[in-house]
């Protein structure tokens, strides 16, 4: 009786309010007819269409294209990202001397180098792959550089009067100092990493991906695939953000309280 | 202020050449029982003189309480002793060697900023242990020694985060003591803390001076501080910064929290006022 009170609670039902007001009005639209059902599908078909694309597994394929794709493009930016990052942190002089190319692509959308790489990589999964690396990548290595470059100096002093080595003041303090700031790096280059993966996946030739089976869902009409294939990147993002916020709680206990 | 003050009130700073004075040298012998010396010592900032030619002897195994107008440069003092930052000219040397050849322990004001938070309150404590290499064995001793002079009950598995201010600040403490320091510096430890964590850090730390011997010195911009734990008060002057008086304190060990009525105490922390006040109009 109580567990179950604590349960239904009004407070622990909140987060559930805002898509139950937003499926709401999304059926309102229908119903009122202010949206033709042609452009935009009850959300009851939408979601049974959903259901059906897992059950048939006819989704999966693309889901996997894409996650692959994602995770391959995110693990490349983290190897290069993050101990070029920490180098050039390490040594204020190195960052200055590359700071206004990494700000200066970092405020390029990726999705700009696309033609660019097409060149370069040709109409590949590869090409797919390395723009979204490349875009992650910059977040990565810029986080990780300001991590270290925000290390708090009194631990570093600490750990120097203790007549620590200048490596292990690195390997000890600092970099531990980065790893907090890295992992604000790491969630936001895995959200950009899926961005840029979705967007490869519309503008160069594919015959996988989530991206791909919106954009040919939306050429032949096919509004209630569409729809849900939206929802499935939708979750798809939602998900992978929330990972890392986990992985990030679990290993960088200390983060925000101290 | 009232109180018995000590003769020498009223004489003027220069001609009180304790340690400090324009015509002394470079090589000027220290005082038998020294530790620390400083010969020649010269810092400026931005070409405005904070030391020119300064001399100090620090007593072995005493406190050394360093006091002053703000601004003197009682940290930077502190700072330059303790190596971490650069001075212009100028020669330290505890026992004759370099700093480089001396253990020393530093307790930063900002504890927060300077435990390592990703490590647990022992694991703190014993990093510049393992880091010297020390057997975990002997490190679980060490650390074992501390938790029983400092008297610890709180759970040292909990991270620094986790702790009171002033639980942090003495884990910093026996952080810094660990490693068994030569000299001990504490940059105002008191200054983040309520005053029953005063009271308490006051104690310890008389303590842990007592069991160990170590030489320390503190910086505080408290008098009451200043003096309670302190063999000797070194007054400072204002910029150019030059010592102006070395008041001896000589109240007897252990000092309670009911020290701060004894006439002695108040005459010498009387007579430290007053020279703060006279520094403070020059």
């Amino acid at each position: 009786m109580h567990a179950l009170a604590l349960k239904l609670s009004p407070r622990r039902l909140l987060p559930v309010l805002g898509p139950l007001l937003l499926l709401a009005l999304w059926q309102l639209a229908i119903s009122a007819q202010w949206v033709k059902p042609v452009l935009l599908p009850a959300p009851s078909e939408t979601l049974a269409y959903l259901l059906q694309d897992f059950a048939g597994g006819a989704i999966l394929p693309d889901l996997w294209a894409t996650l692959g794709r994602t995770l391959s493009a995110f693990a490349i930016a983290v190897v290069i990202g993050v101990p070029l990052g920490v180098a050039l942190g390490s040594s204020e002089s190195a960052y200055r001397s590359v700071e206004f190319l990494i700000d200066f692509f970092r405020s390029t959308p990726s999705s700009a180098l696309i033609p660019l790489f097409m060149l370069i990589f040709g109409i590949t999964d590869l090409n797919k792959v390395a723009i979204s690396s490349f875009g992650a990548m910059l977040i990565v290595l810029f986080n990780s550089a300001y991590g270290v470059m925000n290390a708090k100096k009194t631990r570093v002093m600490a750990a120097q009067i203790m007549g620590i080595s200048k490596w292990h003041q690195f390997k000890d303090v600092l970099l531990m100092e980065s790893l907090a700031q890295t992992f604000v790096g790491l969630r936001s280059a895995v959200s950009m990493a899926l961005v840029i993966v979705i967007v490869a996946e519309m503008f160069i030739g594919s015959e996988t991906g989530l991206g791909h089976r919106i954009i040919d869902a939306q050429q032949v009409f096919n509004v209630k695939s569409m729809y849900s294939s939206i929802l499935v990147t939708g979750a798809l993002g939602y998900a992978l953000n929330l990972g890392f916020l986990l992985i990030e709680k679990q290993l960088i206990h200390w983060s925000g309280k101290a | 202020m009232s109180g018995p003050l000590p003769a020498t009130l009223g004489i003027p700073a220069s001609t009180h050449s304790f340690v400090a004075g324009g015509d002394s040298t470079a090589q000027r012998p220290a005082a038998p029982g020294t530790h620390v010396t400083v010969r020649g010592l010269s810092k400026a900032f931005a070409g405005a003189p904070l030391y020119s030619g300064f001399n100090l002897d620090l007593p072995r195994g005493q406190i050394v309480s360093i006091f002053g107008p703000n601004g003197c440069g009682k940290s930077t003092l502190m700072n330059m002793i303790a190596g971490l930052m650069p001075m212009d000219t100028g020669e330290i040397l505890f026992d004759g060697k370099s700093l480089r050849d001396t253990r020393i322990g530093y307790v930063f004001q900002n504890y927060r900023d300077a435990l390592f938070p990703w490590l647990t309150a022992r694991d703190n404590i014993a990093y510049p242990l393992r880091r010297s290499g020390m057997r975990e064995t002997e490190v679980q001793a060490r650390v074992a020694e501390l938790v029983a002079l400092f008297e610890i009950r709180f759970d040292l598995a909990r991270y620094p985060y986790e702790l009171s201010g002033g639980q942090m600040q003495t884990v910093c403490i026996m952080r810094a003591l660990a490693p068994r320091p030569e000299v001990m510096f504490l940059d105002e430890p008191f200054s983040a803390l309520d005053f029953e964590m005063t009271l308490f850090i006051r104690e310890k730390l008389q303590e842990a001076q007592a069991a160990t011997g170590v030489t320390m010195v503190i910086v505080s911009h408290d008098l009451e501080d200043a003096v309670f734990l302190a063999d000797q008060i070194l007054l400072l002057t204002r910029r150019p910064t030059r010592i102006a008086e070395i008041v001896p304190f000589r109240l007897p060990r252990p000092r309670t929290p009911e020290s701060v009525a004894d006439p002695e105490f108040v005459r010498v922390k009387a007579h430290t006022l007053e020279v703060f006040r006279r520094e403070m109009k020059a």
